[in-house]
């Protein structure tokens, strides 16, 4: 039995095969219609989130499985002061799975230990959303093909962004790659990020506060939301939510294949006049999140079709 | 200063001058019922100067404590007046409920009956993060 909590957890053979398996059930969906019946899929979402967990449960439910939920954090045990190892031993004896969303970080990891049965990570906190990082690969490969060579410009909230740590560390793993790190001063990449993963693997980077001047050189734009939640302090939220905006006129800097992605959900960092440029990924991106999901919840319950 | 000698007991030496009271708490020697003396800022050919601890009785040394807080110190078991081991220290890979984590947005801050549980991440560097949440110690 086994789970997913941190995207490193998966090698990059895993990955090429999760993939592979996403290519597959996007050529042939009917393939797997019943390729989890009378599976069950438990979300247990501590945290608001609607994409997340839709994307889980329409995951589960084009497997042909069902999905146990609970209405909101508010009306689970939760609320009463179940710990997070009781809610997932009580969870294993009704489902087969868990997608497990919690503010706090390492409650997934928690559940893991604690569960008889595969726990998937589906965020937690500022920590890791592995989910999202296998959503963000699957975009990056079918827009580009390969994750070699590519220069990658990460822009927003880098301090914060959980998705932007995930992304930096899966694509470390591949050769030739190029960060470029757009954020204000405030929201910079973490120094243990730029050390641990991307000094270490002497992977080549630069940081600018420059959005427009970035853009000319970038094969994939990863665009991020300033998060209100990772912020204690009301006042500096304020001050950096609108530090980029990406508008249509910006873009005709970049590249022709340019690929614009973003996590979503959005607030105004991609004006609304973007979405018709077919450089724009990001709604491709949600669908594939969707399919690297059930590639996932196929592989965790070694279900072979 | 003059500190006499114990018979039978243990004697950590080598501690980084200033460490002693720290290692003193965490080894939680202020429960023990037996003599202890912490020896502070003495003169040492080798390091300069030191802390040494003396524990009048031979008990269980938690030595994932020593490594930790200072992984050069050496413990000298000493019966009937002789010294009869050595142990040196290694740092240990996993900390259990030795430090605890700071992140106000870890799962260990909610769930109390959780352990914590740090892991040696990087040995050069002597960097141990929490298991649940990465945050370094």
């Amino acid at each position: 039995m086994r789970s997913l909590i941190d995207i490193l957890e998966l090698s990059v053979e895993e990955i090429d095969e999760l993939i592979s398996l996403a290519e597959d059930i996007i050529a042939h969906p009917e393939k797997y219609r019943d390729s989890c019946r009378y599976k069950k899929l438990a979300t247990l979402f501590f945290e608001p989130s609607t994409r997340t967990r839709l994307s889980f449960e329409a995951a589960m439910y084009e497997l042909g499985g069902n999905v146990l939920s609970m209405a909101s954090a508010g009306s689970s045990s939760a609320a009463k002061g179940e710990s997070v190892a009781d809610t997932a031993k009580t969870v294993s004896c009704y489902a087969d799975i868990i997608a497990m969303r919690h503010p706090k970080e390492g409650a997934p990891m928690v559940a893991a230990m604690n569960a008889s049965i595969p726990v998937i990570n589906a965020g937690d906190g500022g920590h890791n959303h592995p989910t999202q990082t296998l959503a963000d690969l699957l975009t990056i490969w079918r827009e580009k093909g390969r994750f070699t060579g590519l220069t990658i410009g990460l822009c927003g909230d880098l301090k914060f962004g959980r998705t932007v740590h995930s992304l930096i560390s899966a694509l470390a793993r591949y050769n030739g790659n190029k960060f470029v790190l757009i954020s204000p001063v405030e929201l910079k990449l973490p120094s243990y990020v730029k050390k641990d993963v991307l000094q270490k693997n002497q992977i080549s980077y630069t940081q600018t506060t420059d959005l427009e001047a970035a853009l000319p050189e970038l094969d994939i734009l990863y665009m991020t939301r300033v998060q209100r939640e990772r912020f204690f302090n009301e006042e500096d939220y304020l001050r950096l939510k609108d530090s980029y905006i990406l508008t249509p006129e910006k873009l005709n800097k970049a590249k022709k294949d340019l690929a614009i992605l973003h996590p979503l959900p959005r607030v105004n960092e991609i004006s609304v006049g973007v979405d018709a440029d077919p450089r724009a990924v990001y709604f491709k991106q949600v669908l594939n999140g969707k399919y690297m999901r059930m590639a996932l919840i196929l592989k965790l319950l070694e279900v072979e079709v | 200063m003059k500190i006499d000698s114990i018979k039978n007991g243990i004697v950590i030496d080598h501690i980084t001058a200033g460490r002693g009271m720290e290692l003193y708490k965490l080894l939680k020697l202020d429960q023990l019922e037996c003599s202890v003396a912490i020896i502070q800022r003495v003169h040492s050919n080798k390091m300069c100067c030191k802390d040494i601890i003396k524990i009048d009785a031979d008990i269980d040394l938690d030595m994932d404590i020593l490594g930790y807080v200072d992984p050069d110190v050496t413990v000298d078991i000493i019966r009937d007046g002789v010294l009869v081991e050595k142990r040196s220290i290694d740092l240990p890979t996993e900390l259990r409920n030795v430090i605890f984590c700071k992140n106000p947005r870890c799962i260990t801050t909610t769930e109390q009956e959780l352990p914590h549980v740090f892991r040696l991440t990087d040995r050069e560097k002597r960097i141990y993060r929490c298991i649940y949440c990465e945050t370094k110690a």
